[in-house]
């Protein structure tokens, strides 16, 4: 399950309406071990595309070194889906390598409604996870009755 | 002196656990070949037919060598080489 504030979730659709119809990409990065995203990290997509996307390498290797001297890690790392629905495709697949991240997509093909859904991805097999919104992590809690409808 | 590799996550299976190594070449493609006799799967995770494999961004000392010769790109003793997954997708 991902938990994540009100205020993150926010800030991706934002980025990625903004971006649309390129799609948009960034990190949400967290202190390592907790699984908290924290910190928003919007990244440049340097493939500037309607269909797909790729972190800027040298922005990436900047924002890695952040981390790394943060002690944090990239809790969530998402991109968002212009024309299709907010889950993985083959090429999400094939790069996704770091197995402990929840990669989150946000699909703008609504104009009104987005779409946003968290998976794991480890070994090429995808795992869809519950997404809890909250306004802040020191209520939050893990029910699985009070999963969003993400409007 | 040698060069200094860092590792990520995803591969440090291969080097035991370590997040950065050391290893020599005056090219990244020795460097990978010297990396691979020490550390056995690495240059499979990094190399492809001859090219940089495009899942993997490397750096020497902060440039992206896929606009610096590739596996061509000079390293000298001293440098540091960075190593991380690209972070990419879409939807096709």
């Amino acid at each position: 399950m991902l938990v994540i504030r009100r205020d993150l979730v926010d800030a991706m659709v934002a980025h990625a309406r903004r971006d649309h119809p390129d799609e948009a990409c960034g990190v949400i990065a967290g202190p390592a071990g907790s699984d908290r995203p924290e910190r928003f990290v919007p990244m440049t997509n340097a493939e500037r595309s309607l269909t797909f996307y790729r972190f800027d390498s040298l922005e990436q290797l900047r924002v890695w070194r952040e981390m790394d001297a943060n002690d944090e890690v990239p809790v969530v790392i998402y991109h968002s889906h212009t024309a299709t629905e907010a889950y993985p495709s083959r090429t999400d697949v094939s790069y996704a390598s770091e197995p402990d991240a929840h990669y989150v997509l946000v699909s703008t093909r609504d104009p009104h409604e987005h779409e946003l859904r968290s998976y794991r991805i480890v070994d090429g097999v995808v795992t869809e996870e519950p997404v809890e919104v909250v306004e802040s992590y020191m209520f939050a809690h893990t029910g699985v009755d009070d999963v969003p409808d993400c409007r | 002196m040698a060069v200094t590799v860092s590792i990520p996550t995803i591969l440090r299976t291969h080097t035991g656990g370590e997040k950065s190594v050391e290893a020599s070449g005056t090219t990244l493609a020795e460097l990978i070949d010297d990396l691979e006799s020490r550390h056995s799967g690495l240059k499979d995770r990094l190399v492809k037919n001859g090219n940089l494999h495009r899942f993997v961004n490397v750096y020497v000392n902060d440039e992206d060598v896929r606009f610096a010769g590739g596996l061509t790109a000079p390293v000298n003793d001293g440098d540091n080489v960075t190593i991380l997954p690209a972070v990419a997708g879409g939807m096709r």
